[in-house]
């Protein structure tokens, strides 16, 4: 079982108490558990099974304006006090930052909201190992898938977060994962793709032989690619890697990139930097979600916030520290976003295909190619070439490139977005890119 | 060396003896305890932005039996802890039936020695390095507006107890100093970043102003890209320069030479042992033994001491890389590559420093040869799909390569390659074989783990360079 809130009460108030007796004028301490329980299946056999129980303390002290961070995983108070002793030494010897201070009081969170994020159903390994056999049974139904794999997590995790502001609060999750990764193999080629689905609620998972049969077809349909020569097309975002790129757009408006200077985004705030028809939402109080929350690893308060609204940028994500160095609230984004996603539009995914007589269909990008300081973007892609709206053919080894800022402007969105992840997009075109290839 | 068992209920006898009771009708299996210390000092914006130290302690049990594993990992070093874990174990290989394998190679080389990095320089006196660092660049040049600068240190200790008790132990040390600089003109940023690091105190890489070479060098990265223009977009050919840009061997070949997914036979490579898959002269090792490398061990995370692994000899492919498990189920023995990020992951076949070999040509006459192409300083990281080969990495220093001569600069970009037949392009091998200066880390399954690579120049006939220009 993992660690109930009164333990991980007492083990934040004990170090709070005890790094004040030390000399801290101010103090925060996040303690938390996790358990989680992995199988996983190899060509329809056990393959590994996984058991983890992750315990874990953050401790930040202040003495006036220096501050000092220690963490650890052994919770023997012995332990703790000769940490937190190091680190009230060390907090005296780091210089001052004007800007250090625990959040502003009337921002804190007053409760946690429930959002239905916990789920005490505990899954056995055999039922796991169940679940497993029929999502490979779906997964190896065709002679040309050489190899399967798939793995069932579940995972338990509660936490603490306190500070000498008298904020003390925690929540539980859990999450229930299954995944499956297949290969197929031809004369010609050999290649792999994938399928998962994630929730808090194990009766919310999807079906196995769903997950099984898709991972099969996605894989299937990539087999004997052909690279294409390089021009300038345009490209259609599948929704699990459009979400990619709004992740970044994340990055870019962050609070600390903004106040270094170190973001192509940087005082961009109420400026059009996407097209009309683009808006963009966080909301962390979404039922479920996955990235639901009611305050973000500050304690502050953690509202909705419309951070695009028709293409005009109308917030940065701030915390504390950067906050106070930007002069501005912090908006309960220390961690970054909770649900983030892309409005809906007004096309359908088989009209946004049919938009060009020929486009380029983008499932898996390789490569960590986005500069946020300039925009520059370049990545390697694996797709399919439509013509007339039609899957004609698979491709790869190719590269796809622009500048973020025109990507942007040039983005429309599709009409269906679903919230799966934390962070959901509908599938999207971008016109102009390059494509590298032949 | 860490005493595990010093502060537990737990006795080392009564450890030993859950150990050789759980894995008595096993193949394999061991408890890793692993012990590490850890600090982050980081400088960003004028300021002294953290100062972090972590503490970490925890073991992992492991039982295999055939190809299955069970694993179960814990911070609690205690008698409930291990017996659960244990538990834990046998009820996954209910139906295990094998014949423990007692025999570990052993040696009594090291290959860097017992030290605390973190305790051999005051905070202070990194802090005063990392002001200077600040200092010495701002001052350096106008453009420069924005200096990030980090010192990062660990120790960890770690021991394996194998059924039977057989005790097999290592003490890590692991330095990285980092300098990122970003530099405006004319409206326009760009940033460099450049980096040292090893198995070595912080001074051995640092001290008599040698931070200053890291300085320069991000500063150099970043004056460089400042005139930079869009990249070209298509197949032409590359030179390579030596060093860093080894992280092409480590993506296009390295991840494929790897035991686990040639025995799963999803690998590009794993029905090409014995053949030729690179140009003739072509050579490359993986090495764990290098002195007070990044990605050198002593031992690998299963207790087998490391060794020199030739992968391919002169274009022929003669190695693959293995830890036990894989070893022993393609009846080969392991190369003691064998690791893991740390207690919470289970042992995989990884790369350690791997390497391209010394060939004959110079790099001059690499970049005369090329009429229309691109010569590659600098990475700034790469991306591998095993399965069907494809590999990529990102330019962050590059040239344009203009009838035999180095033009201008170009804009960063991603190079895409075949990595069974990327070799095969290979037409020059350099003389000018340089280590990169040790800064990598490779991800697997979520697992990251310390590695160096090394090559001369090298010249590819063709590739694919994802630029903008048409």
């Amino acid at each position: 079982m993992v660690k109930d809130q009164e333990y991980l009460e007492k083990k934040a108030s004990y170090c709070l108490d005890f790094s004040k007796k030390l000399g801290a004028t101010d103090v925060s301490v996040n303690v938390g558990n996790s358990i989680s329980e992995t199988v996983n299946f190899r060509n329809r056999k056990l393959d590994e099974s996984n058991r983890s129980d992750n315990l874990g303390i953050n401790i930040t002290t202040y003495i006036g304006k220096k501050k000092s961070s220690i963490s650890s995983s052994n919770l023997l108070e012995d332990n703790l006090e000769t940490l937190i002793e190091k680190c009230i030494e060390t907090t005296k010897n780091t210089p001052e930052d004007e800007f250090n201070s625990l959040p502003d009081k009337n921002l804190l969170a007053k409760e946690v909201q429930d959002l239905n994020l916990y789920d005490d159903t505990h899954l056995e390994n055999n039922d796991k190992a169940e679940y497993l056999s029929k999502l490979e049974a779906a997964a190896s139904n065709n002679t040309k898938i050489i190899n399967t794999e798939s793995s069932f997590i579940e995972d338990k995790s509660n936490f603490i977060l306190a500070n000498s502001d008298g904020f003390c609060k925690g929540f539980k999750t859990s999450s229930f994962v299954a995944s499956s990764v297949a290969v197929a193999k031809d004369d010609q080629s050999m290649e792999r793709d994938y399928e998962y689905t994630l929730k808090c609620h194990l009766k919310d998972l999807k079906n196995a032989e769903e997950i099984g049969r898709k991972a099969a077809e996605y894989t299937l349909r990539k087999l004997n690619p052909k690279k294409i020569g390089s021009e300038k097309i345009a490209i259609i975002f599948d929704k699990r890697i459009a979400r990619g790129l709004l992740s970044t757009f994340a990055g870019a408006i962050s609070a600390s990139v903004i106040s270094r200077g170190t973001s192509f985004l940087k005082d961009k705030i109420n400026q059009k930097i996407f097209s009309d028809t683009i808006s963009i939402c966080d909301k962390p109080d979404i039922i479920k979600g996955q990235g639901s929350r009611s305050f973000d690893t500050e304690g502050v308060k953690t509202d909705s916030l419309k951070l695009v609204e028709q293409g005009i940028l109308k917030h940065y994500l701030i915390d504390t520290y950067y906050g106070n160095k930007l002069s501005l609230k912090s908006n309960g984004r220390c961690g970054g976003t909770s649900n983030l996603y892309f409005e809906k539009g007004k096309i359908s995914n088989e009209d946004l295909l049919s938009l060009n007589s020929k486009c380029l269909y983008i499932t898996e990008t390789i490569g960590r190619g986005s500069n946020i300081v300039t925009g520059d973007f370049s990545v390697g892609a694996t797709g399919f070439f439509v013509e007339n709206g039609e899957f004609k053919y698979p491709v790869n080894e190719i590269t796809i490139a622009g500048n973020l800022k025109d990507m942007f402007q040039n983005i429309t969105v599709a009409d269906d977005l679903e919230f799966e992840y934390s962070t959901n997009s509908p599938t999207i075109m971008i016109e102009g890119m390059v494509v590298a290839g032949k | 060396m860490s005493n595990f068992f010093d502060k537990s209920d737990l006795s080392r006898n009564e450890a030993e003896n859950i150990i050789s009771d759980t894995l008595k009708k096993c193949d394999d299996g061991e408890l890793y305890l692993e012990n590490s210390k850890s600090e982050n000092i980081v400088l960003d914006d004028n300021k002294i932005k953290n100062s972090d130290y972590n503490s970490d302690l925890g073991f992992g049990f492991r039982a295999v039996s055939g190809e299955v594993v069970a694993y179960s990992h814990s911070n609690e070093i205690s008698k409930n802890s291990l017996k659960q874990s244990s538990e834990n174990l046998k009820s996954t290989l209910k139906s295990a039936n094998g014949t423990y394998s007692y025999s570990i190679p052993r040696s009594n080389i090291k290959y860097y020695e017992n030290i605390n990095p973190i305790n051999q320089k005051t905070l202070n006196s990194k802090i005063d390095i990392l002001n200077k660092v600040n200092d010495y660049l701002r001052q350096k040049n106008s453009n420069v507006k924005q200096v990030t600068a980090n010192f990062s240190g660990e120790q960890k200790s770690i021991e394996i107890i194998r059924s039977g008790g057989e005790s097999l132990t290592d003490v890590r040390p692991l330095i990285r100093f980092n300098v990122s600089v970003m530099l405006e003109k004319n409206g326009r940023k760009e940033t460099g970043v450049y980096g040292v690091g090893g198995r070595q105190s912080y001074d051995t890489y640092l001290a008599n102003d040698k931070w200053k070479n890291v300085c320069d060098e991000a500063f150099r990265i970043a004056s460089v890209n400042l005139e930079s223009k869009p990249a070209p977009a298509g197949e032409m050919k590359v030179v390579l320069g030596p060093g860093w840009p080894a992280i092409l061997i480590h993506e296009a070949i390295g991840h494929g030479l790897e035991g686990d997914f040639n025995r799963k036979k999803t690998s590009a490579f794993h029905n090409l042992m014995g053949q030729k898959v690179a140009s003739e002269g072509v050579t490359i090792v993986d090495d764990g033994t290098l002195d007070n490398r990044r990605g050198s061990l002593t031992i690998d995370d299963e207790g087998t001491p490391t060794e020199k692994t030739v992968l391919i000899e002169n274009g022929i492919l003669k190695n693959f890389m293995q830890d036990r498990l894989n070893a022993r189920l393609m009846k080969t023995r392991s190369t003691g590559s064998g690791r893991r990020e740390n207690y919470r992951h289970i042992v995989l076949p990884r790369m350690r420093n791997t390497m391209m070999l010394n060939g004959k040509q110079t790099q001059d006459e690499m970049i005369k040869s090329v009429d229309k192409g691109i010569f590659a300083v600098s990475f700034g990281g790469g991306q591998v799909d095993i399965t069907s080969g494809k590999f990529v990495f990102n330019c962050t220093e590059a040239y344009e390569i203009v009838n035999g001569k180095i033009g201008s600069p170009i804009k960063g970009a991603t190079l895409i390659g075949d990595g069974p037949s990327i070799l095969k392009e290979v037409s020059m091998v350099g003389n000018d074989m340089k280590l990169d200066p040790g800064i990598g880390t490779c991800g697997k399954a979520g697992q990251g783990v310390p590695v160096g690579v090394a090559q001369p120049s090298i010249l590819i006939d063709k590739m694919t360079v994802g630029g903008t220009n048409l």
